[in-house]
């Protein structure tokens, strides 16, 4: 493989700087290095980050390629500047099997724009019964670390219980969607003042809340880690730092729409801003927001859940929940975190890079910008602010909520290993 | 300019206000031997139902035909297709054949909102009932029902209900007759008062306008008129209450109760009444109640919300919600 | 004088109309000899006072008790598509009914003839007359159906241009008819 010099990248925000990557590698870093034999990226003051790495992520195939394909879904996360993400397991069939998580490991290997780490089910079939065969997917090729039954909450204390011990024989972590499902029943949006006025079912945050600290305290009683998905409430936030306090291997992710986005939208009846767990109060998105500057919640995670347009395009209490996240979640965080001063480009590759990489052991990612170092990384354009247009989405879904909206930041350059997957914006 | 009606939110005092008084005279057409006008001639009407409700249909119904509207009926209820599938694709058909007035009831809340704002349909949506969200023209007649009772036919016209004490009592939470009620008579000046177990009241209520108590006894005597909600048996078993028993000892509406209302206070009910539930025979075939005249009200409100949204080249309603997010 | 109606002149005052009406009450009594089933309906607005006016000169003159009411005809126009709808008036039809009576309709100003004939229609819907008459305050012409009236208070020869407005004391605080440049507001009479 080629030499490329990325040249006057601001390096996780700081003073520009030359990388030379050599093959798959970082081969330096510093200013005015020779540009002899290498292909040139003028970065032009461009922040250059570690590749991405997302956590939580649909990718949907084996079951609904109609709303994403593993291919779809890693051009989507190049374009978003992501070389590694985590493919939930609610697939058709559920990924509980070393079978399934082989195939999807493998689709992602052959394809080439982004590693894919499956995740696998806790339960088989999700339902929450019987335990998966944990071990069997951590021994096959896909080598399965993070175990989730996300759409569904694992409510059993005992089979959660019995999982995160489990798990520890692997060094594996459970990440659990927090919903208790009998105070979510019909449950269409956050429950609260607008949930009251609109009519539509309530999802209270202390559905959330009361899983969350049953868990950390499993976690704690059995010695285990936990990780919690898609936290969403103020309150979830107060039980997390409690737990962390108290020295509790716990990890916290949120997406990028609930720290952006409130329940307020939901007045115009838009499915597009249908989601699980829902858009909550402008309240939570600020404690949603410290947090992750605090580090109390560790992890951007999109939550990436692409439907097809027939699944939006209907009345509320029919639409599917779920948004695309992959192709704007930087997007976000720049708006929401960095914009704002809540958090400097350093502190994004480490909720975006670093730590998701370590909470899912994904070798190889979330490393530093150095010499020696794989060379899985992002350039993203920090002064561009511009419209978001779902057409130009290389995911097949277009279900985002910010259409036409205006955000800053935009990835032009992602490299796997060296390999340029998105040049100029535009996938290779 | 309004071109729907799904909130009862949307009416402002005088939209409200003249809406009533159009019912006073649309109301003195069903005293005439030829109960008919012509004013909707040649304008189709639809009445989509995806629930069922005969009263409801019926009634709009007549108002249709009372204006001479041509009517088509459409339940779709029980259709194979999926839900979101079935309001879309047959919102495109509706407008594929013309219609100028999508009448729908819908088990889904904000179905007609959605209907209205999406780019399926260009027709005029009036809301018949959706979800536990709103029943714009239920809350209308119960207020036209109130006025004629507690301000007088002639004496009301042009008048609202200001000062009056309105007290609805029951599942609060689950009613959309409860939400257009208190929007509107909010609007209308009244003074509303919630009266249900801490169950059946949502969370998030404390931003309604209106007043919430758990204690039907203290609120009965300061009542001008009384509404009674429907009360499923089956919330039951979803534990809103002990038994029908002890809801109906609680917040059931018997004759002693009554007697605790000032002597001008009426009892009103939305239909159908669970007799022995929420309220007792004595009381629902008592003078004081007004459940027949609010069905005979529900078709002059709907001649007028018909008329005032059709009958002219641009509705004469003004509405600043939906039109702020309407995008043509 | 109205502002939203400048150079307008009066070609009726007070003193004119009630005259005319007093002219318009014998009329009546003469050619429905005697007038004992005459029923007087006001279009609304201002043709229901010249009713009631009407009536109570009647009254003076048989000393009977004469049936007034009123006959909204809003919903009956054959030009509500090309307006918001307007707010609806009252109809008020005397407990006798007008079956088998003479009818007698009462405006203030006869012009293209489209309110009678609407007004006729909405009659249709009520009952059915031995006999319906029109009497008006003022007939400006530029008649667009074939509608006359059986009594007229003044003809007043106008222009498309010019517009006629009538004021009368229990709407306006004053009795008068003004003749008057059209202003340019369009779906204006």
């Amino acid at each position: 493989m080629s030499k490329i010099l990325i040249r006057g990248a601001k390096v996780l925000g700081g003073e520009p700087q030359d990388v030379l990557i050599d093959g798959e590698t970082i081969a330096a870093v510093g200013t005015g290095l020779d540009a002899e034999g290498a292909e040139v990226v003028e970065a032009g003051g461009k922040v250059l980050l570690p590749g991405l790495v997302d956590l939580h992520t649909h990718l949907r195939e084996p079951g609904r390629e109609d709303s994403e394909t593993v291919l779809t879904g890693t051009r989507a996360a190049a374009s978003g500047g992501y070389t590694a993400v985590f493919a939930m397991a609610n697939t058709f069939p559920v990924a509980d099997t070393a079978g399934v998580v082989e195939q999807v490991y493998r689709l992602g290997q052959e394809h080439g724009y982004c590693d894919v780490q499956p995740i696998g089910a806790v339960t088989v079939g999700l339902e929450g019964k019987k335990l998966a065969e944990l071990g069997a997917m951590h021994e096959s090729a896909a080598g399965v670390t993070v175990f989730s039954d996300d759409g569904k909450c694992v409510d059993d204390a005992v089979i959660m219980r019995r999982a995160l011990e489990y798990v520890k024989a692997f060094g594996g972590v459970v990440a659990q969607h927090a919903q208790e499902p009998r105070l979510t029943e019909g449950a269409q949006m956050n429950e609260g003042v607008v949930s009251a006025e609109l009519g539509l079912g309530g999802w209270p945050a202390v559905a959330e809340e009361s899983i969350i600290a049953r868990d950390v305290l499993l976690a704690e009683h059995v010695g285990s880690r936990v990780h919690i998905c898609h936290l969403s409430t103020a309150g979830s936030v107060e039980i997390v730092r409690w737990a962390k306090s108290r020295g509790i291997d716990v990890t916290a992710e949120v997406t990028p729409h609930h720290l952006l986005l409130t329940d307020e939208l939901v007045r115009s009846y838009n499915p597009v801003y249908k989601v699980n767990p829902p858009l909550r109060t402008e309240r939570d998105v600020r404690a949603l927001r410290e947090a992750l500057a605090d580090g109390t919640i560790d992890i951007v995670a999109t939550d990436h859940a692409p439907h097809p347009h027939e699944d939006k395009d209907c009345e509320w209490a029919a639409a599917a929940m779920g948004m695309v996240g992959l192709e704007t979640a930087l997007s976000v965080v720049q708006e929401t975190m960095v914009d704002t001063g809540l958090l400097d480009w350093a502190g994004v590759a480490d909720r975006m890079s670093v730590k998701p990489a370590q909470i899912g052991r994904a070798t190889g990612h979330g490393r530093p910008v150095s010499a020696g170092e794989p060379a899985n990384l992002v350039l993203v354009d920090t002064q561009y602010r511009g419209p978001v247009d779902p057409a130009r989405f290389a995911s097949r879904s277009r279900n985002t909520p910010y259409e036409g909206r205006e955000l800053p930041g935009r990835v032009t350059h992602t490299w796997l290993r060296g390999k340029a997957t998105l040049v100029d914006g535009k996938l290779t | 300019m309004q071109r729907h009606l799904i909130s009862a939110a949307d009416l402002t005092r005088d939209d409200a206000v003249l809406i009533l008084d159009t019912a006073e005279e649309m109301a003195r057409v069903a005293d005439r031997p030829i109960k008919k006008l012509p004013t909707l001639r040649g304008r189709t009407i639809v009445n989509l139902f995806f629930e069922d409700s005969t009263r409801t249909r019926i009634s709009f119904e007549a108002a249709e035909k009372r204006l001479s509207a041509d009517v088509i009926n459409f339940t779709a209820k029980g259709s194979s297709v999926s839900k979101g599938e079935s309001l879309k694709d047959t919102a495109q058909t509706l407008e594929a054949m013309g219609v100028d007035a999508v009448v729908i009831r819908h088990g889904a809340s904000g179905a007609p909102y959605r209907l209205a704002t999406s780019d399926w349909i260009d027709a005029a949506v009036i809301n018949a009932g959706d979800g536990t969200h709103q029943h714009p023209t239920q809350a209308l007649l119960d207020a036209f029902t109130m006025r004629r009772r507690l301000v007088g036919r002639d004496a009301g016209i042009g008048q609202d209900l200001a000062g009056r004490r309105i007290t609805i009592v029951g599942d609060v939470l689950h009613s959309r007759v409860a939400r257009s009620n208190v929007d509107l008579l909010h609007t209308l000046g009244a003074e509303v008062t919630l009266v249900a177990p801490p169950t059946l009241v949502p969370v998030g209520v404390e931003t309604w306008p209106c007043e919430v108590s758990y204690d039907l006894d203290s609120t009965l005597p300061k009542s001008d008129a009384v509404m009674m909600l429907r009360v499923q048996r089956e919330r039951m078993n979803a534990a809103f209450f002990p038994t029908e028993r002890e809801y109906s000892r609680r917040y059931g509406l018997d004759g002693d109760r009554m007697a605790k209302m000032p002597e001008h206070a009426i009892v009103m009910h939305p239909g159908p009444m669970v007799r022995g539930m929420e309220i007792t025979a004595e009381v629902a075939d008592s003078e004081r109640c007004t459940v027949v005249e609010q069905v005979a009200n529900g078709v002059s409100i709907r001649m007028a919300v018909l008329y005032l949204l059709l009958g002219g080249n641009e509705p004469a309603v003004s509405q600043a919600r939906t039109t702020a997010t309407e995008e043509k | 004088m109205d502002t939203s109606f400048p150079d307008a002149r009066p070609v009726l005052e007070g003193p004119d109309i009630a005259r005319v009406l007093t002219r318009i009450a014998h009329e009546i009594v003469e050619r429905a000899k005697g007038a004992d089933d005459v029923v007087l309906l006001g279009i609304p607005t201002r043709g229901v006072f010249l009713a009631r006016r009407l009536a109570d000169k009647l009254v003076e003159i048989t000393d009977r008790k004469i049936p007034v009411g009123s006959l909204d005809i809003t919903m009956y126009r054959d030009d509500l598509r090309m307006h918001p709808p307007r707010a609806l008036a009252r109809t008020e039809i005397p407990g006798d009914g007008i079956d088998g009576r003479l009818v007698v309709l009462v405006d203030d100003v006869l012009f293209s003839g489209r309110t009678i004939r609407a007004a006729l229609d909405a009659l249709n819907d009520i009952g059915r007359p031995r006999a319906v008459q029109l009497a008006v305050l003022v007939d400006r012409g530029h008649r667009e159906l074939p509608i006359r009236a059986d009594y007229v208070g003044k003809n007043l020869p106008t222009s498309l241009r010019e517009t006629v407005k009538v004021q009368l004391a229990e709407e306006d605080g004053r009795d008068t008819v003004l003749l008057g440049a059209k202003r340019t507001v369009p779906g204006e009479q």
